[in-house]
């Protein structure tokens, strides 16, 4: 037994160990946020002041040089995540339940032709996706920066697996009770989805919110930017002063990061049911 | 794919094609029309002053990926993705196994680990690029202690081991939760049942539950190879921007660079078909694994 017990302590030390250096990026960028920008010129300090307020204060009421309000950032982050999750729900819900519960002509090449896009990223075709977006002149909008990241098949491939996992007989006594499709998706399918929209419209809405390539080539001026591919600018702004904000740009960091964060962590068990639901 | 054992179930004349029609205008427009596109393109050189173009065949895949005396775009990718996926995948299938084994505080655990995943790309570079800024950083301080020349935008070795150490914090978290749902799988009275044949631990392990973690560490490494050949380019574009040189210019940067800073749309194409040949090549894996496992369940 005490030899166990030992086993048991190295294995919580090992662990907490591998904790700690995972979070230690994350605790310097917390205390350089701390601390007035001159501070962190000797290098950083290890333990946290007292500029945090102000420091927030000022990139979300004014930014940084040549970028916009991380407010305005913010909130452009906040309607293309939103834009893209319930979008893809909207798109793919009856998408998959028309191919899980019907039979009609060109069914399997609606299914496949849905499903070629499971894998593709828009990193793989974002420079011709780029040139399509912009003859459509939705160059600098939010149809911009959400449509083309509403295509993949994620969301309907994982609803078609849930559908399919619905008893025949559940939609047999619906159609004999002679309500209609669309009403059995309302009131039997969906209601039973509960848990599997809610996985999946928190893995969409961290994905919309996380996208740096996509909204860095369709945004052109600094308002439309979001505030994950905004950073971007920021650093290089930083990086002009005779003394580097990097107070600023961590402040800014802590703030893009903290919505897919605490969302991830508070959620976690609809996100990881979300994340394992593409596997399985 | 396996249809619904009694087929499927309604029968409508309008009403399927009213539900699928929106998804496939918009898969149509933002999927196959641009895919369509790239290969064209691919084929085409446009004249120096982007009027015309003409059929060029294959000219634009060979510049494209002609090695000049440099690494190439191609192998920096594979080896930024094979040394990446390795390490990710070995953390988080060691970490996994640790905590599977404190019982109940596994919760805890997966929670101290998770987060990491969260945190979008650009933003993980951002971190990483504060903590090793030459002369400034955190790290960058303790690496010179130890007698380093620390300067990643002059040390192509130095960059590249900085985009490693960026993309397995990111992944570990992922390899992690999907090793522990996997660990929980593994029967109980397997492991009993090794450990009374007078296997060590470190047999039992290999011998007998890592097979039976075979399938998540197959659909784990084509994840993993994905995230680096597509998903690596926030963190190249905020911390290396492809440099020094081209020593970190995977191919996707490398579209973003010929595409929109020096505007060459062949180029660009020819480089978007590669990808599509890499995501195509992957998509098909997956596709097997899925069936089976959707087959034998």
């Amino acid at each position: 037994m005490r030899e166990r017990g030992l086993s048991q302590a190295l294995r919580h030390g090992i662990l907490i160990f591998a904790a700690a250096i995972f979070v230690v990026p994350l605790y310097l960028a917390f205390v350089a946020a701390t601390h007035p920008a001159r501070d962190l010129l000797t290098g950083v300090p290890l333990l946290p002041s007292g500029q945090l307020g102000p420091n927030l204060w000022r990139v979300l009421s004014r930014g940084l040089p040549n970028s916009a309000p991380v407010t305005t950032l913010m909130a452009n982050s906040a309607v293309m995540a939103l834009g893209i999750s319930i979008g893809k729900l909207v798109l793919s819900i009856p998408a998959a339940f028309a191919i899980a519960f019907f039979r009609f002509r060109g069914r399997m090449v609606a299914f496949w032709l849905i499903f070629i896009t499971l894998m593709l990223p828009i990193e793989v075709i974002f420079f011709p996706t780029y040139q399509v977006t912009a003859q459509f002149g939705l160059l600098d909008s939010y149809g911009g920066l959400i449509l083309p990241l509403v295509a993949s098949a994620t969301a309907t491939f994982l609803f078609r697996q849930f559908f399919m996992t619905f008893p025949v007989e559940l939609a047999d006594a619906a159609r004999i009770d002679g309500s209609s499709p669309l009403r059995f998706l309302w009131s039997i399918v969906l209601p039973l989805s509960r848990t599997n929209l809610a996985a999946i419209f928190v893995l969409e809405f961290v994905y919309g919110w996380n996208q740096y390539l996509w909204p860095l080539i369709v945004t052109t001026s600094p308002h439309s930017a979001t505030v994950v591919m905004g950073i971007q600018e920021m650093i290089s702004s930083a990086q002009s002063f005779a003394v580097p904000q990097w107070n600023l740009v961590m402040a800014v960091a802590l703030l893009a990061m903290v919505p897919p964060v605490v969302v991830v962590v508070v959620m976690q068990r609809w996100f990881v049911k979300g994340l394992m639901a593409g596997s399985s | 794919m396996p249809d619904r054992a009694g087929g499927a179930i309604f029968r409508g004349k309008l009403l399927p094609y009213a539900l699928v029609v929106p998804q496939l205008v918009i898969v149509a427009i933002f999927f196959l029309w641009p895919t369509v596109r790239a290969i064209y393109e691919a084929f085409q050189e446009t004249n120096a002053f982007g009027t015309g173009a003409r059929f060029s065949g294959f000219t634009n895949f060979a510049s494209a990926f002609s090695v000049a005396g440099e690494v190439g775009t191609i192998e920096v990718t594979v080896i930024l993705a094979v040394i990446t996926t390795v390490l990710a995948m070995a953390t988080g299938l060691f970490l996994a196994v640790e905590a599977d084994q404190v019982g109940r505080a596994r919760r805890v655990y997966r929670t101290l680990f998770i987060w990491t995943y969260a945190v979008p790309s650009a933003i993980a570079g951002t971190l990483w690029l504060f903590l090793f800024e030459p002369g400034l950083g955190a790290g960058a301080k303790v690496l010179v202690d130890l007698g380093l020349k620390w300067n990643f935008a002059v040390h192509s070795l130095q960059a590249f081991a900085l985009l490693v150490a960026v993309i397995v914090w990111q992944q570990a978290a992922y390899n992690f939760l999907f090793y522990t749902a996997g660990l929980q799988m593994v029967p109980r009275a397997v492991l009993e049942a090794a450990s009374l044949d007078g296997a060590s631990k470190l047999a039992q392990f290999w011998q007998v539950v890592f097979p039976l973690l075979s399938p998540t560490t197959f659909y784990l490494l084509v994840m993993n190879v994905l995230y680096a050949f597509f998903s690596s380019f926030a963190i190249i574009d905020v911390i290396t921007q492809g440099g020094p040189g081209n020593a970190t210019t995977t191919v996707v940067y490398q579209v973003y660079r010929d595409g929109f800073q020096n505007g060459n749309t062949g180029l660009a194409g020819a480089e978007t078909v590669f990808l599509l040949i890499i995501a195509a090549a992957l998509t098909a894996v997956q596709f097997r694994f899925l069936n089976r496992k959707v087959f034998y369940r």
